[in-house]
């Protein structure tokens, strides 16, 4: 097990320091100059760009700034909004509990709908369940998530009223409103993992119900419901628990453009803005964060897997 | 009487080559086919877009603003008077272009550079292998997002962007399936005869990945594409006037009280092409695969 996880690590390290080198050179990418840019009504001055390019290290070598950026990376230190003037950690802080709020939300609503249709389409094999479940899953993953939520507006707020369209109201302030508001973003961010889920969960369930001890359970006469939530659906949990995690961490790519809709101060918009302020720390920081959740899950899937998989646990 | 012995039957040697047989399995899959008809019409509406739509889908006009669908405008009129039918026709060819265009990018970065991790081995595979890791252990959509911005907003630079952000994928697929040929007995023994490693990789390697490629190529084009629309959604694909699905599904939202139809056309447009070529692929995949056909 010790020996595993130094083994993931060795893998892990690596890629973080490839990872940074591109994110990085992300910047390389950036037609004209970032200082001209900055100076805005002043580019003509001189000294000011002299200035910017000092503040910003713009004038040292390439390597040198690559450096510098990663050390502070290391402590922490994801540098400096260049539009809103504030640490970008700290605005990455500030907004990550409101696109996890939403994550989890949607997350929930996935499992309690992908799991549950995947079981039901794989002992319903190639009969109307399994057709309508794989049905539905198939508009899920390519309904594009944006579109979805315009017409969720459309339907709940602008012509039923139910819900409001856009806002968000932090689930501190008003546990009820805070619902209300998120309550449809987290279904259109939901329901692509929740197609992921269920097709991974009827996968690994025909595939758990065609084995031996499944056969043999049936054979001395075990209840067909005890087979399959016992004795089948265990095992076919294992690769849906991992794979669920790292489905985790794609919600947070939905959610950039779902909180562009329904104008939620999350981290999706947080991007987004940055993009169009041309604020490009702020759009280094959150793909290097977004990274490292992800990273960060994959090793939490993988550790998830040994421990609902006994098998692995020698190795 | 005459009882003649019965003719012995000739039975053709079954020719049954493996592209034969996907092609029937493809056939006879029938909503796969469905997708594929689905993707050649909105191909053919791209491609003949000016003679479909009679009406300029830059053409604006004071007298028909947001006007509902009608006999006249098909899909209704946006917010400048312009024919939405005809945006989204024209849009259409933004979209497949780049769908198609970007993952064809991305095919061929992946391909080559997948295809000499898994011959090379060795730290070259280690160094490419981890470059992988670390694009995809950035969410799809947030890497693009991330390289058109640094790019700069512009179709080409969004499909550049789409192309970057899909070929790790490629990268991982043809290396895995190059390693997995490297230990083939054929492949082994066209090395022994000498065959340069270019020509292991061209000749032995890359006839046996296409069918798994061309699996992932189609879903890869469907994600494509929604990856445009979104760019397009922020603004960073293609830019107005020019049509664009995302961008119509952008501006729509401004007017969704007062007019609905100017989002739905365009967010119907870009969720039946998806769903086609998600069909397609998933049908490919049950054709050239016979190990996942149903068992």
């Amino acid at each position: 097990m010790l020996r595993w996880l130094a083994r993931r690590f060795a893998q892990i390290i690596p890629t973080l320091i490839v990872l940074s080198v591109l994110i990085f050179g992300l910047q390389q990418l950036m037609p004209g100059d970032p200082a001209l840019i900055l100076a805005g009504e002043e580019r003509g001055d001189p000294i000011v760009l002299a200035q910017i390019r000092a503040e910003l290290r713009l004038d040292r070598p390439l390597h040198e700034q690559y450096l510098h950026w990663i050390g502070n990376v290391l402590v922490g230190d994801f540098g400096f909004s260049w539009r809103i003037r504030e640490p970008v950690a700290a605005l990455i802080l500030q907004k990550l509990p409101v696109t996890f709020q939403l994550s989890v939300m949607a997350f929930i609503i996935a499992v309690v709908i992908g799991v549950p249709a995947g079981i039901l389409s794989a002992t319903r094999r190639d009969r109307p369940a399994d057709w309508i479940a794989n049905g539905i899953a198939l508009f899920g993953i390519s309904m594009p998530n944006f579109w979805l939520g315009i017409m969720m507006i459309l339907l709940f707020s602008v012509e039923l009223g139910w819900l409001p369209p856009s806002g968000y109201v932090s689930i501190t302030e008003d546990f009820w409103q805070s619902m209300a508001t998120t309550i449809m973003p987290a279904f259109v961010l939901g329901t692509g993992v929740a197609s992921v889920l269920m097709r991974h969960t009827r996968a690994a369930m025909l595939s758990a119900l065609a084995q031996d001890y499944v056969r043999t359970a049936r054979a001395k006469g075990v209840a067909e419901r005890v087979v399959v939530w016992k004795h089948a659906l265990r095992n076919a949990l294992i690769p849906v628990v991992t794979l669920g995690t790292i489905e985790f961490g794609r919600l947070l790519a939905g959610a950039v453009l779902t909180e562009q809709i329904f104008t939620i101060p999350g981290f999706g918009k947080l991007i987004v803005d940055a993009v169009f302020n041309r604020d490009y720390p702020v759009v280094q920081g959150v793909v290097l964060a977004t990274a490292l959740i992800f990273v960060a899950l994959s090793l939490v899937a993988d550790l998830l897997y040994m421990a609902v998989n006994p098998r692995m646990r020698q190795a | 009487m005459n009882a003649l012995p019965p003719e012995p039957i000739a039975i053709p040697a079954a020719r049954q080559s493996p592209a034969r047989l996907a092609l029937r399995r493809f056939l006879r899959h029938r909503l796969a086919v469905a997708g594929l008809v689905v993707v050649v019409l909105f191909v053919l509406a791209a491609a003949f877009a000016p003679l479909i739509a009679s009406a300029d889908p830059n053409a604006t006009s004071w007298t028909a603003i947001r006007r509902p669908p009608s006999g006249t405008h098909l899909f209704g009129t946006d917010e400048n008077g312009r024919d939405v039918f005809a945006r989204v026709l024209w849009g259409a060819r933004a979209s497949l272009a780049a769908g198609f265009l970007s993952v064809v990018v991305a095919l061929l970065i992946g391909v080559p550079i997948g295809l000499l991790a898994g011959l090379a081995g060795g730290w070259v595979d280690a160094l490419i292998s981890r470059i992988a890791d670390a694009m995809l252990s950035v969410p799809f959509l947030i890497l693009a997002i991330a390289l058109a911005a640094f790019l700069g907003p512009a179709l080409e630079n969004a499909m550049i962007a789409i192309a970057i952000s899909a070929s790790p994928i490629f990268v991982r697929l043809a290396r895995g399936m190059a390693l997995e040929a490297k230990a083939t007995d054929w492949v082994e023994s066209a090395r022994a005869l000498g065959n340069p490693p270019w020509r292991l990789a061209l000749v032995h390697v890359l006839p046996n990945i296409i069918p798994p490629l061309l699996v992932q190529a189609t879903l890869s084009i469907a994600e494509a594409i929604i990856a445009e629309a979104s760019l397009s959604f922020l603004g960073l694909g293609q830019q107005p006037p020019a049509p664009s699905w995302g961008s119509m599904l952008n501006s729509a939202q401004r007017f969704l009280t007062q007019a609905p139809w100017l989002a739905i056309f365009p967010g119907l447009a870009i969720f039946i092409v998806v769903l086609a070529f998600n069909l397609l692929g998933d049908g490919l995949r049950d054709a050239l695969d016979p190990r996942s056909e149903k068992k």
